[in-house]
Order: C-alpha cells, then structure tokens, then sequence
C-alpha cells in the first residue's frame, strides 16, 4: 500500500482577502484612491442588533387596527416662529441637486409631499421644481455656500447648517465634471466641466461661540421664523449636540457612518465615523444632561431602512429619523431591472456605487439629460410616498405591540439587545439580562 | 431719518424695521448710535436703503446684504459683508477675518486694512482693501475681483478659481494654483473703474494681476504634491 503526503488545501488570507489584494492591484495600477458614492458597507453593529420586547402581563397592547398611534411630530419648537410639523417622523435627508437629477429631486419632493414630512435641499443650492414639489423644504447651509442666497433663505421652512456628515466626518466634498452641466456650474458660480470642491469647513466661522453668532445673523435675516438645524457627522454625539444646543440649534441632526455621500474616498467612509447605534445614546444623554431632550429635537439619520429602524431610533430617545440611501432606492436606485446596463458599467444591482461619475441607468445620481428623462418624478415620488407609509405603518405596529399609543412614547425599555457591542451602545440590557457592558453596579 | 440707538433699543427691533421698508417707502436713510460692537447688525436688508452705523460692529455685520448701503463709521468684526447679493458696504476703519466671504455681488470697500480670509470663497463681490490683507485671503474665490491698495499676506489665492486679484504693495506668497498674470487693458479698465468707486488714490498701472493657473481645476494625482 503506498502512501501520498497530503497536500494541505489552499488557503486565502483572512487578512489579505480578495477584495483587499484586488484594491491593492487597483491602486497599483491607477495611482489614486478610490472614490465612490453611498455609506459605510463594511458591517458594524446597528439596528438589526436590537429586538423589542413587545407586551406582556406587565405592558398592555394596543389593538393593531383599532387603536390610534399618534405618528405626528413637530420639530424647532425652542426657539423658531414657526416649527415644522410633520404627519411621520421620517424625513427625506439632504440631497443636492447636481449630485442627483432635477427629476430626482423633484420626486423626492413630491413623495415627502405626499407623506406629510419633509425633503431637504443640499451642497448647490435650491432650484425652483424642488420648492414648487415639496411641501416642507429644510434648506443646507453649507460650508461651500453653493447657491446661498437670503431669497431662498426665507422661503425655506427650516434651515439646517451643515457641519458635518456621517459618510465622512471632517471631510468635504467633490462634485467630479462630468456631472457639471450648464445649470448646475451656473448655481455654484463656477466653469462648467470643472471638478467643484465643497469646503470641509464653513468660510465665516471657527468653533461654538462663532456658531452661536452665525446662527443669530440667520435668525435675524429669516425673522426669528425659521427651525434652525444643525447636521453633524457621527465622531463625538455627545459633545457635539451640546455644542449644538449650546449655539442655539432648534434641531441636531445626526449621521452616522452608515449614511451616504455623493461621492468621498472609499477609505474615508469606511473608516471615519461612528456607527449611528453608538451616536444615539450619547446625543440623548447630552440633551437629556442639558435639560433638552424633547426640547431640542434629535434627528437620526444613517442606514434607516425600515420602520423597525425608525422605532428603534425613536425609542432610544430621537424625535424623527432621515432617510437618504433608502428613499434613492425607493426611487428606483440600484433596481435589478437594470442589471445588464450595471453589468456593462462593470458591476451589478445593489452594489452600483459610483454615483460620481454620472452615469447612473436609474437617472437618479446623473446629470446626463437622457439618463435623468429616465425618472418620472410623479411615479417616482409616488414609490417614495408608498414606502414611507409603509416605514410607518411598521413603526406603528411595534409602538402598538409595546402598548404605545404614540411612537414618540417609544423608550429604551421596550429594548433588547442580541450582541455585547449594541447592548453597550444603545445601553439596553443584553437579551435574557438586566445588564449591559458599562451598566454601573456590575 | 430714523434713528436707533442700541443702547437703547434691541437688535432685532432695528433688524426688523430695517426688513419692514417697503417698494416706495419714504423713510430710506437709517442710522445707528452706540452699536457697541453689536453682531448681525444691519442683515439681510432686501431694498435699496442706507445705513450708517456710527461706531464699530461685532461678526457678520449687512450679511447677505441685497441692495443696502451701509456705512460703518469705525471698524468692523469678521464676516463683514458675507454673502453680500447687491448693494455697498464701506466701512471706514478695519475689518477682521472674513470680510466679504461667500458675497456674490455688490461692492465692499474697507478704508483701512482687513485680516486673514478676506475674500474667502467669494462668489461674484468687488472688495477694495485700502490697507493691507491678512493670509489665505480670496481662498476659493470663485469670481469677482478683490483689489488691495496694500500688501498681501501668505498664500493668496490659494485653490484660486475664477476670481481676479490686483496687488498694489508686496505679496508675501502665492498660494496652491495662484499665478501673476498679464495685466491687459481690460483689466487695467475695471480696476479703475473699481478704485474710483471705491474713492481710492491709487492708479491701475501700479497693480499686478493675480488669477488661476488652473492646474487643479480637474483632480489629477500627478497634482497631489499641491494639495
């Protein structure tokens, strides 16, 4: 009987994984990084890591198709003439027009229009069909000032400045050239054709105590009228909303790493940034330590996908959630309908991610006039307005289960958590537990 | 004329009568005593009507400005004039950082010097230094022309766009994709057209022309030591 040595099987590295030699190859060979749109895609912990409990002898339900849950919430009531209010808590995130077509952007007003929230403008300024469809518009106040005029400034319903976003804390933006039509280089006062740099910090000021002074100039121009937002990126929730609060914001919106982005540096969106399940709690701690929680609003933003998303924010003290990536999708983004168009742009249905380039077959991140005519605003809006609903209807079904007859009335309590990571950073007890890692008294 | 003196009145009783002047309305002419370094001073005015603000202001003082004439008898803080969409804004002594930022129009005249920024990311404004100007100054600008009857601090023009930039005195640096530039008669036209607006002594001839190179106007590695 002969014998033959075995061969051990060939073995990858878990740490030089085909993704990771390929991007090697890749920069090897182009000599520059790479660049794409939409939010972290590496795992990490979040929503999906929390369950509720629902009811028991010691929660009474709510009857599913009966009883009301109130949906409805108002936001800038600190200090603002005239707070928003919304019929859901689910707003549409900021989007500009340039990173997204005319027809994008006119349906995503025309849905938020029909689900009673809000659509918000982004880095290029305001155009005329986005305010003409949206029933509540939030406008950016960015650092490139793109757009920014005092006439649209007043006929917003909120203004939000932007100090940061979770896809990429500390970092500004690239609108490429290929997406500069005549239009758009026409609002950002800039030639056609050119890359156009979006500033990493406001040009007028420095830090808390200037932004408290920019906020009052805003105030002063728009008549004490407007909810005045502001944006932060996912790096120090609990700090930031303080500063937040303490400049005098009427609303802190906070992005987490899983929120997207036009287009930044894949290595930026990967790894800068908080997971928006760590970011909740220590906002809601802020406010609540400032004597401001319900006060000053909280907005969570950053792969909401579902209305147990929304809950689960809710619950762990938000007053409303944004939805950017999802309501694309909504749109028609990533659809597999298009399959082979992504396979001719080398990639498939759900990973299309280089919405830089312009080339987008759905004709949502494109400027292209042929590829935009490819979105009909009013079925498109109407997909959006479907699927809000049904992001609150979900919402709702939960809030009834654990006995709330309003989704604000969510609470951490109704809460579990699958994994150590999110029992420690939503701060509910792990599943079967009445503890959590950092829980004082273990 | 009327009159408001801040010690007096609050800021947002001023600031609303200014945005209360109507198409027409006879009582055009403002002025303020004792605005003690007051922020947001004179904002968002939206008609064709004058200020004059004896005595120095805080941040941002006539931002976003769109048609107003403003006056500022002392000196001004930062921001002055940010964002400004039509009008002119004079102030007679210095300006800090950011003067004029973001301003898409209009014209800012400061009689003394201004500090770091001036002209950040400026959009379509006419600015006329007097003095001199701090570092990083028409940072990003964009368009429109910021003529300084001085000296230029570090790295002016930095990321420069489209905006065009006349030096009387010494340029301390250039900053990323800054060059000098030829200055052609139809430069040497607007420039005198704007120093006279600007009421300053000073002949075009005496200027040097800076602008973009546009080297970085198109993201390409072989660039990457400029960034």
């Amino acid at each position: 009987m002969s014998y033959h040595n075995p061969h051990t099987p060939p073995r990858k590295s878990a740490t030089f994984d085909d993704y990771t030699l390929a991007e090697i190859r890749r920069a090897a060979a182009t000599g520059i990084y790479d660049i794409r749109g939409a939010g972290a895609k590496r795992k990490v912990p979040h929503f999906d890591d929390l369950l509720f409990l629902g009811a028991s002898i010691s929660r009474y339900p709510l009857e599913g198709y009966r009883e009301r849950c109130d949906t409805s919430v108002t936001l800038g009531t600190r200090f603002a003439k005239k707070p928003i209010e919304l019929k859901i808590p689910i707003t549409i995130a900021g989007m500009s027009f340039g990173a997204l077509s005319g027809p994008a952007k006119e349906a995503l007003g025309r849905g938020a229009t029909i689900a009673g929230t809000s659509t918000t403008t982004g880095d290029g300024g305001m155009t005329n069909e986005e305010r003409g469809h949206s029933e509540k518009l939030v406008y950016q106040y960015l650092p490139s000032r793109y757009g920014m005029n005092p006439t649209d400034l007043r006929r917003a319903d909120a203004i939000e400045v932007v100090v940061g976003q979770g896809a990429k804390p500390g970092g500004g933006g690239m609108l490429l050239g290929q997406k500069i039509s005549d239009r758009v280089a026409e609002m950002r006062t800039l030639p056609k054709g050119i890359d156009q740099r979006s500033a990493c910090r406001h040009p007028d000021w420095t830090g808390p105590d200037d932004l408290e002074i920019k906020i009052l100039e805003l105030r002063e121009i728009t008549n004490w009228e407007k909810p005045i937002y502001i944006k932060v990126g996912g790096a120090r929730p609990y700090y930031d909303t303080a500063l937040a609060v303490k400049a005098g914001a009427d609303c802190v919106v906070l992005d987490g790493m899983q929120g997207g982005t036009a287009a930044t540096q894949d290595v930026f969106i990967e790894n800068v940034g908080m997971p928006t399940l760590a970011c909740v709690r220590p906002a809601v701690q802020a406010l609540q330590d400032l004597g401001m929680h319900r006060e000053v609003q909280l907005i969570v933003s950053g792969g909401i996908r579902s209305g147990a998303d929304v809950a689960k924010a809710l619950a762990l003290g938000a007053d409303a959630v944004a939805i950017g990536t999802a309501a694309l999708v909504a749109l028609g983004d990533n659809d597999p309908h298009l399959e082979a168009e992504y396979q001719k742009l080398g990639t498939t249905a759900g990973a299309y991610d280089d919405w830089h380039e312009g080339r987008d077959p759905a004709g949502i991140t494109t400027q292209d006039p042929v590829l935009a005519a490819r979105v009909d605003p009013v079925a498109a809006g109407r997909r959006l307005a479907n699927y809000l609903k049904v992001m609150t209807l979900e919402a709702q079904t939960i809030a009834r289960a654990c006995g709330h007859n309003r989704l604000a009335n969510l609470e951490p309590e109704d809460l579990c958590a699958l994994t150590m990571e999110a029992a420690a950073m939503a701060k509910v007890p792990l599943a079967g537990t009445d503890w959590y890692p950092g829980k004082a008294g273990f | 004329m009327p009159v408001f003196d801040l010690a007096k009145t609050p800021l947002r009783e001023f600031n609303a009568a200014l945005h209360s002047v109507g198409n027409g309305d006879n009582d055009t002419a403002f002025e303020v005593l004792n605005p003690r370094g007051s922020h947001a001073l004179a904002v968002g005015i939206d008609q064709p009507l004058s200020v004059d603000v004896r005595g120095s202001v805080g941040y941002y003082c006539a931002g976003m400005n769109d048609g107003g004439a403003v006056t500022v008898h002392g000196s001004a803080g930062p921001g002055v004039a940010e964002n400004m969409m039509t009008g002119t804004v004079t102030i007679e002594g210095d300006a800090s950082q950011y003067a004029g930022a973001t301003g898409r129009g209009g014209l800012l005249v400061i009689k003394g010097n201004a500090a770091s920024r001036c002209g950040i990311s400026m959009k379509g404004i006419d600015i006329v230094v007097h003095g001199n100007i701090g570092h990083m100054s028409a940072f990003m600008a964009q368009s429109g022309h910021l003529v300084v009857l001085g000296d230029a601090g570090e790295a002016l023009g930095d990321s420069l766009y489209e905006a065009k930039l006349f030096v009387r005195g010494e340029v301390k640096s250039l900053g990323a994709d800054c060059v000098e530039k030829e200055m052609r008669p139809e430069h040497i036209e607007v420039l005198a057209g704007l120093l006279e607006k600007a009421g300053a002594d000073a002949k075009p001839e005496e200027f040097k022309r800076y602008g973009s190179a546009r080297t970085l106007y198109n993201f390409n590695i072989d660039n990457a030591d400029a960034y």
